[in-house]
Formats: structure tokens, C-alpha cells, sequence
């Protein structure tokens, strides 16, 4: 006879919109979107960025003028961000990969102080900008 | 028994190099990042004669192809490793493949303009 069990509400499939992540998970998946994000358009406004500030002053001041808007500099802070966040979660993965913090509390501890880095570091960048 | 060997054309190249690649062009790009916020706080350039200037001086160019040498290098197999995760017919993979490569050949041969020309 067929074991039968009470019908508990339990998820049948992985919806990745309801699974709960855990911090490591958060981590390394905006490790990659942003690694994604400063591969495309990172670099071609970063060397855009370049030419203006290198062929000419005219050039030099509409960039100077251009990263004045606010949005501009909100653009620029969530690259900031980006950047922070690629660079310490990538020495954490380089940390990981010499068997540095490979337990779960110390995983979960280097995440936490990977998110809280590039995130402080981004508001401080944001209060010199401003 | 050596198992036939199931080799992808869009596949990786099965070797350390790409690994060790994604982990050696980090230092040159951070050793970069920490030069240049040096000399932007040591010499504090605030108009277009003074960044040419110090993009004049050719150590300076040579170590900033270096870096976006590097970075091209490393964003290079990062994206190749999320193609390959997500992108799964071969002949979409391989154009997205080539695509990203001759962008990247461009974007260096900008920055060589842009520093040098």
C-alpha cells in the first residue's frame, strides 16, 4: 500500500523569485551582473569618458558640464557601486579559492562584509561627489 | 578507459590558462586603480593641460594599455563563462562569442587611440 501523506503547502519548483536566497547567493550573483554590467556598457563609456577628458578642453568641459547633471552623477555612483562591489566580492572568491573562509558562519560573515564595503564606500563616494 | 573526449567548439579551452587568467588580471587592474587615485591625489589635475599632460608621460600610457589590456583579457573569459552558462545553441553562442571578442579588439584599439593618437 501507497504511504500517504498529509498535503502540506510545500514549493514544488524552483521559482527563483520565491526562494529566499541566502547572503553568499546575493553576493555572487551581483558579482556577476555587475561584472556583466561594467563589461556592457561599462567599458565603452569608460573609454568615451577617456576621449573627452584627453582630445580637447572643449571636450574636457561638456564632460565636466555633463557629470554635473544629477542624474549623471547618480549614473556614476551606481557604476561606483558596481565597481566596488565586483572588486571585493572577487578578492572574497580569490580568498575562497586559497581555502580562506570556507566555513559557512565565516562565508556567511565575508559576504556581509563584502555588501556592507561597496555599499559604504558607495555613499561616501556620493557624499564627495555632492 | 579513457572516456571519448566531448569537445564543444564554444566550449572552454579545458585548460588552467583561462582560470588563471580571471585570477592574475585582477591584480594588474586593482595595482592600476590604486596608482591612478595616487596621482590624481598627489598631482591633482583639474583641467584638460594637466590630465594630457600626465597622460603624456609614457610610463603612465604604457601601464594604462597594461590595465585595459588586462581588463579586456578578463572581461573576456567572465563573459565567456556567462555565455556558457546560459546560452545553449551552439551557433547563438558562437556569434555572441565573436561579437564580444571584436568589440573587445575595438575597444583596445580606441584606447590606443586615445592614448597615443
Amino acid at each position: 500500500m501507497e504511504a500517504r501523506y498529509p498535503a502540506r503547502r510545500r514549493p514544488k519548483y524552483l521559482n527563483l523569485l520565491k526562494i529566499r536566497q541566502p547572503l553568499p547567493a546575493i553576493v555572487s550573483i551581483l558579482h556577476r551582473i555587475s561584472g556583466v554590467l561594467l563589461f556592457f556598457p561599462g567599458i565603452p563609456l569608460f573609454l568615451y569618458g577617456m576621449q573627452m577628458l584627453l582630445q580637447s578642453p572643449e571636450t574636457f568641459a561638456s564632460l565636466q558640464s555633463g557629470l554635473d547633471q544629477p542624474l549623471c552623477k547618480l549614473f556614476l555612483l551606481l557604476a561606483t557601486w558596481f565597481f566596488l562591489h565586483h572588486l571585493f566580492a572577487g578578492i572574497r572568491h580569490l580568498m575562497l579559492d586559497l581555502h580562506y573562509g570556507l566555513q559557512l558562519e565565516h562565508a556567511r560573515l565575508s559576504s556581509k562584509l563584502v555588501l556592507a564595503t561597496g555599499v559604504i564606500l558607495t555613499v561616501l563616494a556620493g557624499i564627495w561627489l555632492w | 578507459m579513457v572516456k571519448p573526449a566531448h569537445r564543444v567548439i564554444t566550449g572552454a579551452h579545458y585548460g588552467l590558462k583561462d582560470w588563471l587568467v580571471q585570477r592574475i588580471t585582477p591584480y594588474l587592474m586593482a595595482g592600476y586603480t590604486g596608482l591612478l587615485i595616487a596621482l590624481v591625489v598627489v598631482y591633482q589635475p583639474d583641467s584638460h593641460e594637466e590630465f594630457k599632460a600626465l597622460f603624456s608621460i609614457q610610463w603612465i600610457r604604457i601601464a594604462s594599455l597594461l590595465f585595459f589590456a588586462g581588463l579586456c583579457w578578463h572581461a573576456w573569459v567572465g563573459v565567456r563563462n556567462v555565455l556558457m552558462d546560459y546560452v545553449h545553441p551552439m551557433p547563438v553562442r558562437l556569434t555572441l562569442q565573436i561579437t564580444f571578442l571584436v568589440a573587445l579588439l575595438g575597444y583596445l584599439i580606441w584606447f590606443l587611440d586615445i592614448l597615443w593618437g
